[in-house]
């Protein structure tokens, strides 16, 4: 330590706070918005409304996630997108596995042509009106399939699940396996999986991830409202709702349109908690598929 | 002469049966990517082959490969129709916008944590800059509005504080864009440093050591050893970049627009959206031109751009 501060010049010193500054300023403009938000759901409704909420929580209530408990779409939509994001991201992962393993492999005749013809779907696509004439024409409108199927692969996590393969998976314990009499399925199942947890923990995390937060896809397959996962519902009670509140500006309103506002605060915590709950422990599995996929792609 | 012919000959069907061979022992592999293939088929390529509707003129009763073709029509009529120009620039102000003042923060924010000796303060400020990228983006959106919310909006509340009076932030044209680019900025760029952090873990330490003893300080060794080192890192972010420079992320515009802003939030793709799917009377064979159009100019700007770079810097896609 002390031998490194003996080289800093005047010039490192200044480097130095600028530095800081710079990631001081960073954490706190990143943190400010989460803060507030939090403290504006646990404060009172005229508490917020009137501006005296900035930093910390005032007049301590529960009044907002009282609200968001009384609403009964919310409940709905929050089931609804657990069981696409359990069953959609089970999905994505088999096939992924199953897209990647063989490419991995490089006795497999024909992996540049597949391969090739998977990253070209990366630089164009067909777009949204032909995609979803595609999935009308399947019949898959208005049910849950149309939200599981349609994006149950991502080519980008094909490329990093096949990267891991190749670097992980050395060909000598297929060799081995070979001479033992094993099977290709058998090989798959009993070493690549096993031999395979950080890379499937990755891509999970990425699929549950983009699952819980799609939204547009559910605009624009879904109508029955049963459906309807929790950012459709979301949608509407924070974004919708909005222009309303503008113009309803009567007194006697206020203490509802109060409520209202402060169960926004609640909703969006409440919205984003399983994500912030898994977040901090799968974090350095998400920055593992990213730099995986930064040295390959 | 003959000889030889027959022994080629020999070797051909030799090397065939080999190839045979060699796809038969790894049935099960064909049999597994059999499902990915399919799916890519039918889910990817399908749209592809069904952009033709675009050349056609759609109607419900004769399906999309039913339909009569009508050209270039409808290609022709979105560049002369009274809203391109409005919606063209839109899309182009918000994603250069986008690019100048969101692409070097993510690369300011990695030299920084590069250079920041204390752990535990370094991981911090990690996992929290990360952390709004998994933030879904109807909530994303809700949170700018509530925060830029006329009467109640914490911003507002802060403004009116100190006696600036109050901002419709979100109801003003020329606010959307600056509105879009920060809080993607906020969101982004912590994720978007990752990428450089590895690039910038991968320089020689040998370099810094050599230039510590030439008497370099850390502004010299950032300015000639790792802005050089993430360079080609950089390059090729920027071509991506470029490539989707008509794809704007519509999701958090079609959130965010309302009727005050739309003059400046109407982008190409909100348009298909509404001409296409959200409209009563759906025009798919507009709607998917109009779609095709930004595909193809984003695919020949990549292209452009990859050339540029290859030319310029040796570094490119492929």
């Amino acid at each position: 330590m002390n031998r490194t501060r003996l080289y800093e010049t005047g010039g490192d010193k200044i480097f130095n706070i600028i530095n800081h500054s710079i990631l001081i300023i960073s954490l706190l403009l990143v943190l400010y918005p989460i803060i507030f938000v939090l403290s504006a759901s646990v404060s009172s409704p005229h508490a917020v409304m009137t501006g005296k909420v900035w930093l910390f929580p005032v007049d301590f209530s529960l009044d907002g996630y009282k609200a968001v408990f009384e609403e009964k779409d919310i409940w709905v939509g929050y089931g609804n997108s657990i069981y696409y994001t359990v069953f959609g991201t089970i999905i994505s992962v088999i096939v992924t596995v199953m897209a990647a393993y063989p490419l991995s492999r490089k006795d497999f005749v024909g992996r540049n042509v597949i391969m090739f013809a998977f990253t070209f779907t990366m630089l164009f696509n067909g777009g949204m009106i032909p995609t979803f004439l595609v999935v009308r024409q399947l019949g898959l409108i208005n049910t849950r399939w149309a939200l599981l199927l349609p994006g149950a692969m991502a080519v980008w996590n094909v490329i990093i699940t096949r990267t891991f393969f190749q670097n992980n998976i050395p060909d000598e314990l297929l060799e081995a396996s070979r001479i033992d009499g094993c099977k290709n399925i058998s090989f798959i199942l009993k070493i690549v999986l096993p031999l395979s947890g950080p890379v499937i923990a990755v891509i999970s995390l990425f699929y549950a991830v983009n699952q819980w937060n799609e939204f547009f896809s559910a605009l624009i397959y879904l109508q029955d409202s049963k459906l309807y996962p929790l950012q459709i519902i979301l949608r509407r009670i924070l974004i919708q709702n909005h222009d309303q509140g503008m113009i309803d500006s009567m007194e006697d309103q206020e203490m509802r349109e109060f409520l209202n506002e402060l169960l926004k605060y609640a909703l969006i915590v409440v919205a984003s908690i399983p994500v912030l709950v898994i977040y901090p422990f799968a974090q350095k599995y998400f920055v593992k598929g990213i730099m995986v996929g930064a040295l390959k792609g | 002469m003959n000889r030889t012919e027959s022994i080629l000959k020999k070797q051909k069907t030799n090397e065939k049966k080999q190839l045979i061979q060699r796809i038969t022992v790894n049935w099960e592999l064909y049999l597994l990517i059999a499902i990915p293939v399919i799916y890519i088929i039918i889910f990817k390529y399908l749209p592809m082959y069904g952009t033709q509707i675009a050349f056609r003129k759609y109607s419900v009763t004769k399906g999309i490969f039913g339909s009569p073709w009508v050209g270039l029509e409808h290609f022709g009529n979105f560049i002369r129709s009274y809203n391109f120009s409005g919606l063209f620039l839109n899309t182009l102000i918000l994603s250069l916008y986008q690019l100048i003042a969101g692409f070097p923060v993510p690369i300011i924010l990695a030299l920084s944590l590069n250079y920041c000796k204390n752990k535990i303060f370094k991981k911090t400020v990690q996992m929290a800059t990360y952390a709004p990228y998994f933030i879904s983006v109807v909530v994303i959106s809700g949170l700018i509005l509530q925060i830029l919310a006329l009467r109640t909006g914490i911003v507002n509340n802060i403004l009116d504080f100190l006696g600036f009076g109050r901002v419709d932030f979100i109801g003003k044209p020329e606010l959307f864009s600056s509105i879009y680019v920060w809080s993607g900025i906020w969101q982004n760029a912590g994720w978007g440093s990752i990428i450089y952090l590895a690039a910038l873990a991968g320089v020689d330490p040998e370099l810094h050591e050599a230039a510590i003893v030439d008497g370099a300080n850390k502004f010299q060794r950032v300015r000639f050893i790792d802005i050089p080192c993430i360079l080609p890192t950089t390059i090729i972010l920027l071509i991506l970049n470029f490539g989707r420079i008509l794809h704007v992320g519509f999701q958090k515009v079609l959130l965010l627009q309302n009727s005050l802003n739309k003059s400046s939030s109407e982008i190409i793709q909100t348009y298909v959206y509404k001409i296409g799917l959200a409209s009563a009377v759906p025009n798919y064979s507009y709607a998917s031109a109009v779609g095709l159009f930004t595909a193809v100019i984003s695919l020949i700007m990549i292209l452009i751009v990859n050339k540029i770079a290859k030319h310029v810097s040796e570094t490119s896609l492929w």
